[in-house]
């Protein structure tokens, strides 16, 4: 980054660097306008920082650090000796875009907070939605909302690879684990039409049925990825360079986890095997057999080795979910509350259904009139407020929702496995040399869109 | 290269500009701007599935000085615009902006105080792509399509002759299309026919 | 027509059971959008009402672990009955409304105490009421993984004095959360090791999440028509 030297000392006529305004707000027509500058960071620490200590700025637009994070960091030689995360730069507002939006249309801009694992952050705020409202959703809306979300699961790990293989250097990880997500954005598109930010998941179930030959595509699957993990095992797990790289390195052991309200396969890692999927089912969890992953060796090596067994783990309750799927309805029967849609694909593509529309628009008012009130106002949430935390691939993703009893959330706050998470960066990293600290907030696997929302 | 641009009025053949203009687009190398949810769908196209490398794109340049494209994918917040600036203040010429996805192109259905609503408030931008996020495939197409527009651009002193009146831009078609071998050259001339008649032409 | 959507009344925290508000402290937000006078509409659904908040306790026996964890709590601590002023039992989960400056004496002991044992901190966030006159209410929820029960505390300071005690010396995480509702609420922690903004830019003006903060939109423009911003739309609730 360009260094714009302004102090006063250095001010000499026709300063090709000097910026044309300096720092600081004035009033226009238009309002009030910042001028904001860079600063030589000696001026800006002063006597604070000594000769030996640099001050090394990995900004938000950096191939290794996970998204829009920005490292701030005094390096003594290679040590580093104070790190420092300043997030923000992916701000969106969607906790306050939520107030103005119906609680069913709450659940897009929900699914774009993590967009690596969208599924989670939909389930998230329909479980809380569900739960103010007092419902509960059918059996086989269950079942397919904890079958896409293990999937997505497999996916958002794979992208922990790929990009952590990728900022440490081992780009094949990259290209190999973008392959096999692949594989399952092919089923989720076909489940749910998009790749990515699906907006599958509604308050009462889930927005439409399986397609025919969806369960099919994903036995086919259940017997391509072993393989695919062997790949991915056979590159990094016995690999030297990988080990050196991760392991002794950005270690955080339980009281620190716990300190800094860590969870997921961070807080796994370390020993402790809380699983909320376990712990505190929801969904149906509690009737699928699984084990929860755990690693006694808290750093970077033993996150890997947990994901790594998390995805093995995900498979076999995919399969089991498959087994478990019976024919019935997706969606809550309460009509004041079901999306009324019921989709098919018509000559022109996917609509409702031409029975429905005749039903609606030929025999029932009372379908008529559900489907107006739905779909221009939406349905009223008695007063109250909840929290629900579930299980992301990153944490506990938790959603405070806030109702009025209208039909807009109040306030929906989102806890973010990765706005915590971050946390405890600092606590990783000082003391290491500064090639760890990729490795340790690599080993955290932030996603920025959850960490600013 | 921008030597090219500073040889006096003129004396540069046309076949050099074409020249010039091919080996800048088929080597375009981007500038890792990921943001939000379209840089998973960029590094997608990147990855194996959906080939960037046959474009000559698969190295995404760390820095922006040795980048000539950035394609900003995802929402740019209030804290990131002068950083979104500051990168493509740092990239040489010739320089080109993809905007990739809605919130790139113009705020997306974020339509608040956080997000800029679109990032053409902050550098020129030479391609819109929509989508939430768009595909692979379509972050291809307007590659392609920008592919298009680098082969259309003057060189130089010629730069100016496009605020000269009659002056016709070329048609954003994609170059896979236009510069089709021959056995494909019925759907070329069916093509072409179909955009050139006057009831085709948009 | 109706009153546009910049912002509905505060939501009610209500005692658990009880649907119905005792009368007289129904509001009513304004007509729906077929106008009927008394503000119910004509498609069935039940007119639209809005509640101004219950600041009353729930009542007794809670119900499910909470009435042995409350006995225990007041137990163990006799200036319990000081720092908590209201339990609240709602839809399965539990609420201590605590004195904005004894949250963090509440959080130690909720901490240490072998009977609670609330090892984690998952979030602190704010909620803006702006009928109340404390009008930003700062939650917390605490996490016991030994019981593996959840808790809330929540906490209701004004305007003119947006003071909380901070519990980042009882829960470190709070850290980074404390900073995020000073940000989005104007909410002072005391104590906070470094009470910066942390998802705005450093140098904003304003705190956006509150209620009269607008949300910032621009008209958007199609062929021949113009869409306004999300808050400044036609609202038919």
């Amino acid at each position: 980054m360009t260094i714009h030297d302004d102090t006063a000392t250095s001010r000499r006529t026709a300063d090709p660097y000097a910026p044309p305004t300096p720092a600081g707000t004035r009033e226009t027509t238009e309002g009030k306008v910042y001028t904001v500058t860079g600063g030589d960071w000696d001026s800006v620490l002063g006597a604070n920082v000594d000769e030996e200590h640099i001050v090394v700025n990995m900004g938000p637009q950096h191939p290794s650090t996970h998204g829009v994070l920005r490292l701030v960091m005094e390096l003594e030689g290679e040590t580093v000796t104070s790190a420092r995360t300043v997030i923000g730069y992916l701000h969106t507002g969607i906790e306050k875009n939520l107030e103005y939006r119906n609680w069913v249309q709450g659940v897009t801009f929900v699914t774009r907070m993590d967009y690596v694992a969208p599924l989670f952050n939909e389930l998230g705020y329909c479980l809380a939605v569900e739960k103010l409202l007092g419902i509960e959703v059918p059996e086989r809306a269950n079942t397919i909302r904890v079958l896409l979300m293990e999937l997505n699961r497999i996916s958002s790990h794979l992208i922990a690879f790929a990009t952590g293989g990728m900022e440490l250097g081992a780009l094949t990880a990259m290209t190999n684990g973008f392959r096999e997500r692949e594989l399952i954005l092919d089923v989720l598109e076909m489940v749910t039409g998009l790749r990515m930010n699906h907006a599958y998941f509604r308050p009462g179930g889930v927005a439409q049925d399986l397609p025919p030959g969806a369960v099919e595509k994903i036995r086919e699957l259940l017997e391509v990825l072993p393989q695919r993990y062997k790949g991915i095992d056979d590159l990094l797990t016995g690999n030297p360079i990988w080990q050196a790289r991760t392991q002794g390195v950005g270690h955080l052991d339980v009281q620190g986890c716990l300190a800094l309200g860590v969870t997921g396969p961070v807080l796994r890692s370390a020993g402790l095997p809380w699983d909320l999927r376990r712990t505190m089912p929801y969904c149906g969890y509690e009737d699928y057999d699984f084990d929860v992953a755990t690693s006694t060796d808290a750093d970077c090596w033993g996150r890997f080795l947990v994901r790594k067994q998390e995805l093995s783990e995900s498979l076999k309750i995919v399969e089991q979910a498959l087994d478990k799927l019976r024919p019935g309805p997706v969606m809550v029967e309460d009509t004041k509350i079901a999306w009324p849609a019921q989709l098919a694909l018509g000559s022109d593509g996917m609509g409702q259904s031409l029975d429905h529309v005749k039903k609606i628009m030929g025999t029932s008012m009372e379908a008529l009139i559900h489907h107006f009130k739905l779909v221009t106002e939406g349905f009223r949430v008695p007063p109250g407020q909840v929290y629900v935390g579930i299980e992301a691939p990153r944490g506990e993703l938790g959603f405070h929702a806030v109702s009025d009893g209208g039909t807009r959330p109040y306030r929906v706050h989102v806890r973010d496995p990765s706005f915590t998470n971050l946390q405890a960066t600092a606590a990783m990293c000082e003391g290491g040399m500064l090639s760890d600290a990729i490795a340790a907030v690599a080993s955290i696997d932030p996603v920025m869109g959850g960490v600013d929302r | 290269m921008g030597l090219e641009e500073k040889i006096p009025g003129g004396i540069v053949l046309t076949s050099v500009e074409k020249v010039v203009n091919w080996s800048r687009k088929s080597s375009l190398w981007p500038a890792t701007f990921g943001l939000a949810c379209c840089a998973i769908e960029m590094m997608a196209t990147g990855a194996g599935r959906y080939d960037l490398a046959r474009f000559g794109m698969e190295v995404f340049r760390a820095s922006p000085r040795q980048a000539d494209l950035m394609i900003v994918a995802g929402r740019v917040s209030q804290k990131m615009a002068p950083v979104v600036r500051q990168i493509y203040d740092q990239m040489p010429e010739p320089k080109w902006v993809i905007a990739m996805g809605v919130c790139a192109s113009s705020g997306g259905m974020f339509n608040n105080y956080a997000v800029v609503q679109g990032v053409d408030h902050i550098v020129p931008v030479d391609m819109y792509l929509p989508g939430c996020p768009p595909r692979p495939e379509m972050l291809m197409d307007a590659i392609l399509k920008l592919h298009d527009k680098i082969m259309d651009e003057p060189l130089g002193v010629n730069a100016r002759r496009r605020e000269l009146p009659g002056y016709e831009p070329r048609e954003l078609v994609a170059s896979s299309s236009r510069w089709s071998p021959e056995g494909r050259k019925d759907a070329r001339d069916a093509f072409f026919k179909e955009i050139r008649t006057p009831e085709g032409q948009r | 027509m109706t009153v546009s959507g910049s912002g509905p009344r505060p939501g009610a925290v209500e005692g658990s059971g009880s649907a119905v508000a005792p009368a007289g402290s129904e509001v009513r937000a304004g007509t729906d959008m077929f106008g009927a006078a008394r503000g119910g509409d004509t498609s069935g659904f039940g007119g639209l009402v809005r509640r101004a908040p219950l600041e009353a306790s729930s009542p007794r026996p809670y119900g499910s672990w909470f009435d042995e964890a409350v006995d225990a709590l007041t137990a163990a601590w006799p200036e319990c009955s000081e720092a908590v002023t209201r339990v609240v039992v709602d839809r399965g989960e539990l609420t201590l409304h605590v004195r904005p400056d004894r949250v963090a004496d509440v959080a130690r002991h909720l901490r240490d105490d072998p009977d609670q044992r609330y090892e984690m901190l998952l979030g602190v966030s704010g909620v803006d009421y702006p009928s109340q006159a404390d009008r930003f209410h700062v939650v917390y929820h605490l996490m016991s993984m030994t019981f593996r029960r959840r808790i809330r505390l929540e906490t209701q300071v004004p305007l003119e004095r947006p003071h909380v005690m901070s519990v980042t010396g009882v829960y470190p995480t709070a850290d980074f959360h404390e900073r995020e509702t000073w940000d989005m609420f104007g909410v002072v922690f005391d104590d906070h090791p470094a009470l910066t903004r942390i998802l705005m830019p450093d140098d904003w003006d304003g705190h956006p999440q509150r209620k009269d903060y607008p949300l910032g939109g621009v008209p958007v423009e199609y062929k021949g028509a113009q869409i306004p911003p999300p808050d400044e739309r036609r609202s038919y609730a």
